[in-house]
């Protein structure tokens, strides 16, 4: 669906230049939830603003559903983005006017009229779940409910896909987990394609089919989220899953998708001599699928054979004593 | 025992009491001042509507040819900044003199109200201009940045985003405005441009006719606190931040 190909971004301050975007590719398919993670100032607001044009890249070329943008420009480009939604991290709205004017505003942009308009707005704020706050402004809504405004704006022109840029990283936890789980329903009812960014593991693990890790304006590493979790040394997938603090210096902790069944720890015993014993264990919901952990100590004199077995059998294995 | 008229009548008549002197004297000079009043309010009546009409234009022009507006064109902004600074530092009575042929060339004639209606578009574009420049650059970026994400043309961003958005600042630039037109107004009685400020310096300074003096200083503090308070009620209601 989001297909950008070499992408370059270099800023030209005055007396240095900045390279946002260092030929990045992003692959984006129809209907997932993909999510950039980086620190701030790895060029990931860049990329996400490249795939509208907000940025022009200075090499590389950018199609969405099919229609390459980096070649359009004026109205073309304004059509293109019309089809294409955005939720702000400050949520962006215009404090001059209600819920209601807000949601309609990019409906008036592209020339539909008034009673339509009105429908519009009426089932958007339903599926939002803000029905009852059509007059209200703005700024006598929580910051969760700005960001719903937010995110019925950015579909009023049933985009097919949604761009959102930080946008639960002004929100509280709770907030962030409702605005995370009505973004995931939303591309479940409606078919969406999400592009988001953030800097927080959590929004990735909570919702995000696909992920890359961003640093310098490269991608260090992008894929599945449950294939990387079988990536020998995968950064994301040990961001992911950071080690609890509980652990003894021979623990070891494995990760698997619930799909896996093997009996992986008596046959460690079996072949490997060593001698396993469980700390504790729990299982994670990731992009909508089960993960398993296992906190065990390894002891044994083929303990590292035991790792390199577990590693090629596809498990995220992390030791606590490196 | 003495009549409370008596003792008006003593009071006025041995000039001992100033304000029942003035008081007494309103009726006689009201028709004049009302006059005056009129000329006034004719006068900043007009120039505002050219100063929104010619300032409100140049302003937004101000931002959006800045780095980082709608239309950069660094060149354009800093000739229009310069005719801006140009106007603004000229005090408004030599600005009044400088401008007398062109009042001449577009009224006919340098004297009374019409005429005075020119110097004071000229000196109040400029100071609206810059007013409506800072409350355009007071609009959150990131509000115009999500309308270009939508697709919105640059000149509905401007009638749909920023003016709406900085409506509070513009309204309170506006008030702002009037209220040193009416200022500006009564500096224009000096070259005999009429209203209030040319009947106080006809009749109160050349004529040593302090009451004139004062009824035209009560009467421009009432038009300006009018004035103000309105404008405060729109701002407030305007205000939704």
């Amino acid at each position: 669906m989001i297909d950008a190909v070499g992408l370059q971004k270099v800023y030209r301050l005055k007396k240095r230049q900045v390279t946002a975007l260092n030929g990045v590719d992003l692959h984006v398919r129809s209907g997932e939830i993909y999510g950039v993670v980086g620190q701030s100032g790895a060029g990931k607001s860049t990329l996400l603003r490249s795939v509208n044009l907000l940025e022009r890249p200075d090499h590389g070329t950018v199609e969405v559903d099919g229609e390459q943008l980096t070649s359009l420009h004026g109205s073309g480009l304004r059509a293109a983005r019309r089809r294409i939604g955005m939720v702000h991290q400050h949520f962006a709205l215009l404090s001059s006017r209600t819920v209601a004017g807000n949601v309609a505003f990019p409906l008036e942009v592209s020339g539909v009229g008034r009673a339509q308009r009105n429908a519009k707005v009426g089932e958007l704020l339903e599926l939002v779940g803000l029905g009852d706050k059509a007059k209200a402004y703005p700024s006598q809504l929580s910051g969760g409910q700005k960001q719903r405004v937010g995110i019925a704006r950015a579909l009023a022109s049933d985009p097919k896909v949604l761009l959102s840029d930080e946008a639960t990283s002004a929100l509280d936890p709770e907030t962030t987990e409702s605005i995370l789980s009505l973004l995931r329903r939303l591309r479940d009812e409606l078919g969406l394609t999400i592009l988001l960014i953030t800097h927080e593991m959590d929004v990735i693990k909570r919702i995000c089919d696909s992920a890359a890790i961003m640093a310098d304006g490269e991608f260090l590493e992008s894929g599945r989220v449950l294939d990387l979790i079988g990536t020998p040394g995968s950064l994301l997938a040990r961001s992911l899953f950071p080690l609890p603090d509980n652990g003894g210096p021979d623990t070891v902790v494995v990760t698997y998708p619930r799909s896996f069944d093997q009996p992986f720890m008596s046959e460690l015993t079996r072949r490997f001599d060593v001698d396993v014993n469980i700390l504790g264990g729990g299982v994670e919901e990731v992009a909508g699928h089960s993960v398993g952990r296992l906190s065990v100590d390894l002891l044994g004199s083929r303990r590292n054979e035991a790792i390199d077995y577990l590693t090629q059998q596809g498990l995220l294995v992390e030791e606590a004593g490196q | 025992m003495t009549n409370p008229a008596d003792l008006l009548l003593l009071a006025s008549t041995a000039d001992a009491n100033p304000i029942v002197d003035f008081v007494r004297e309103w009726p006689a000079m009201w028709p004049e001042l009302w006059l005056s009043t009129q000329d006034t309010i004719y006068m900043v009546w007009w120039a505002t509507v050219f100063s929104v009409l010619f300032g409100l234009p140049l302003g937004v022009l101000l931002v959006t040819t800045d780095r980082g507006g709608l239309t950069p064109a660094p060149a354009v902004r800093a000739v229009l900044s310069t005719i801006v600074n140009i106007g603004r530092s000229l005090p408004f009575i030599v600005l009044m003199v400088a401008v007398l042929a062109l009042t001449r060339l577009l009224v006919g004639t340098t004297l009374g109200p019409t005429a005075a209606i020119v110097p004071l578009s000229i000196g109040a574009i400029p100071f609206f201009a810059r007013l409506v420049e800072t409350s355009l650059r007071e609009v959150d970026r990131g509000v115009i940045e999500a309308a270009h994400a939508m697709g919105t043309r640059k000149t509905t961003i401007v009638g749909k985003v920023m003016l709406p958005e900085a409506m509070a600042g513009l309204i309170a630039g506006l008030v702002m405005t009037v209220v040193t037109l009416i200022s500006y107004s009564a500096m224009a009685g000096a070259i005999g441009g009429g209203g209030l400020g040319d009947l106080a310096i006809r009749e109160g300074y050349q004529r040593f006719n302090d009451q004139y003096l004062w009824a035209t200083v009560i009467l421009l503090v009432i038009i300006v606190q009018v004035v103000q308070s309105l404008g405060d009620l729109v701002v407030r209601r305007l205000s939704r931040r």
